[in-house]
């Protein structure tokens, strides 16, 4: 029998021809990474390891990004936790408060995660990093300690579920679109343990900033990991990125055998999905937007690993167009990372937003998970872009969180409540700058 | 032996403990809080002892250490599960918080019933009703862990052979 592209990836790193689903093996670890919350844990726990020193500076990366800009003096010496580690270790790729921004966003804009690798992350989000075709996945911060002093991470090599997208997306869908209909599917727990490989004649038709977005939800049905294996779309932003990085690095390009086993296989058909909206307060409370019940909202958050890249906020402007924000509601727009940022201010956007009435902030995590930088009150409503609707992720647990795409999202602050796009402009044909000028 | 405090499907941990109280590391300010967006009353009603019980998916989510450190901090002696996510399953196994998958001890476990649980062997004992449940057996590569005292004093045990 053949093996899947997770299957594959991980018996190289584990140093075997092939690796059978549930087995558990020994992994070598191309990059680990953690943030200023996971990573003083981690420097702890390394620590206490007792090991003389990390098993290589050059493959680890430490992000601020969660309570960034420091929120209080707690945040701050957290912080300086993690800055004192990168510092004494000499961490090759650190990146401060304004050099960087969300891991899941940077990461691949630095060409430091490629098609083939195993990338482990102290923070669930990593599975983002699967639509470059590597194996990614969350840990907590003593596995990533570990990681640190031994390089090689203990795995279950999962089952995979594949989803095979046919056909063509329709206005105003886009990878959230497509994440949260599986979700809603398969359920909060549907691919509990599993790689979620997604594949098919679709996918092509997906942007790089699309599939991120595809991965990067992963989690929110239990997997494991999200990935999508490589095509042309996959090697020239690869290329492209290495290439402005100067970081010319190898990697490997593998595929799905056609006898390969999954334990599931899912099909979507792209003609047949909708603009989506999760409900409060699971990803799996997912339905059309145009079958939501109209709601009056407080907030909305265009930001976050989930949504927060130049397409985003390209979709989230063209729905703007020379509007203003509703009156009564608040809307957040955080780019994801500095680089999204300068990009989205170089064309024009960030000043559209701000004219519009909107908070314009500097790359953080913040608002997703409550921290700060957009906390909803009680019994608040908020339609966002990010990719948890928990009972109390985003501040209070009375608040209603609703996850959307960056175009449901902004309908809603331009009209003030939840609302399908359609009522507000007519979706773009392209998203291209060029076009759109 | 301690009392159940029974809890429903996809307990997240964001719910355990939530993110506004991620600004520390230290167990005993984190178990202050736990499961405080949950049950606003289980930090002032939980004893030593007591024992965690929840359907399935149990600590979803956020891949936050914080939740099972802040759980262990509040003296409770486990979690019992129908199924566990596997990022909080991990995190649980490194830091020495008992963990028992057992979809049928939930099922046989009321709200304050007593409960004992004996985490190595996957034995869970209602000692209201009288009934026994064994639960999912770890792999035998994590019982390594687990019998070396949590991940930390496996690498430290690696290091030294």
């Amino acid at each position: 029998m053949g093996s899947t592209i997770t299957q594959k990836i991980l018996a190289r790193a584990a140093g075997r021809d092939e690796v059978g689903a549930g087995e558990i093996v020994t992994c070598k670890v191309d990059l680990a990474m953690a943030n200023d919350v996971t990573a003083p844990s981690a420097a702890d726990a390394f620590r206490r390891m007792g090991v003389p020193d990390v098993w290589d500076r050059s493959k680890i990366a430490l992000v601020a990004s969660h309570f960034v800009p420091a929120k209080d003096i707690a945040t701050a010496k957290l912080m300086t936790r993690m800055r004192q580690f990168a510092m004494e270790y000499d961490i090759e790729h650190f990146f401060e408060v304004g050099r960087g921004g969300i891991e899941h966003i940077l990461l691949p804009e630095e060409a430091l995660t490629l098609p083939g690798q195993v990338v482990i992350g102290a923070d669930s989000h990593s599975c983002t990093y699967g639509a470059l075709g590597c194996f990614s996945t969350g840990v907590g911060s003593t596995d990533l300690a570990a990681v640190w002093a031994t390089g090689e991470i203990w795995l279950k090599v999962p089952e995979t579920m594949k989803i095979v997208y046919t056909g063509v997306p329709g206005d105003w869908v886009m990878g959230k679109d497509l994440i949260l209909s599986v979700i809603g599917r398969i359920g909060d727990d549907g691919a509990s343990y599993m790689a979620m490989e997604h594949t098919g004649e679709g996918i092509r038709h997906l942007s790089m900033d699309s599939r991120l977005t595809l991965t990067n939800m992963a989690i929110e049905a239990g997997a494991k990991s999200g990935i999508v294996p490589p095509d042309e779309t996959t090697l020239d932003y690869v290329r492209t990125r290495q290439e402005i990085m100067g970081r010319p690095n190898d990697f490997e390009v593998l595929a799905s055998d056609d006898d390969a086993h999954f334990a599931r296989v899912i099909e979507v058909d792209l003609n047949d999905v909708e603009p989506m909206i999760a409900q409060p307060s699971l990803p799996s409370l997912s339905i059309p937007v145009s079958t939501v019940e109209r709601r009056k909202v407080d907030q909305v958050f265009i930001g976050s690993c989930t949504n927060a890249r130049i397409e985003d906020l390209r979709m989230a402007a063209h729905v703007l167009g020379d509007d203003r924000i509703a009156p009564g509601v608040r809307l957040m727009v955080i780019p994801a990372t500095q680089r999204v940022w300068k990009q989205a201010n170089d064309e024009g956007l960030l000043q559209r937003f701000a004219d519009a009435g909107a908070s314009v902030s500097t790359p953080t995590c913040g608002a997703c998970l409550g921290a700060h930088m957009g906390v909803v009150g009680p019994g608040e409503v908020c339609v966002s872009t990010s990719n948890r609707n928990y009972v109390g992720r985003m501040g209070d647990p009375t608040a209603q969180v609703y996850l959307a795409n960056p175009a449901v999202a902004m309908a809603a602050a331009v009209v003030g409540e939840i609302v399908h796009p359609d009522e507000v402009r007519n979706a773009p044909t392209s998203l291209d700058p060029a076009v759109t000028a | 032996m301690g009392r159940a405090f029974r809890y429903g499907d996809n307990v997240d941990t964001d719910v355990v403990i939530p993110a506004r109280y991620l600004t520390t590391t230290d167990e005993k300010e984190l178990a202050a809080h736990a499961l405080e967006d949950l049950d606003a009353t289980f930090v002032e009603r939980v004893s030593v002892g007591d024992i965690v019980v929840a359907g399935k998916n149990f600590g979803c989510g956020s891949s936050r250490e914080h939740a099972p450190i802040a759980i262990r901090g509040t003296g409770v002696a486990g979690v019992v599960a129908s199924s566990f996510a596997r990022i909080f399953f991990r995190n649980a196994i490194n830091t020495g918080l008992p963990i028992i998958e057992c979809p049928e001890a939930v099922a046989g476990i009321s709200e304050g019933d007593e409960v004992t649980i004996d985490a190595e062997a996957g034995i869970v004992r209602n000692e209201t009703t009288g009934e026994e449940f064994k639960g999912e057996h770890l792999p035998e590569f994590v019982m390594d862990i687990v019998r070396a005292g949590g991940l930390v004093e496996w690498v430290k045990s690696k290091g030294a052979s």
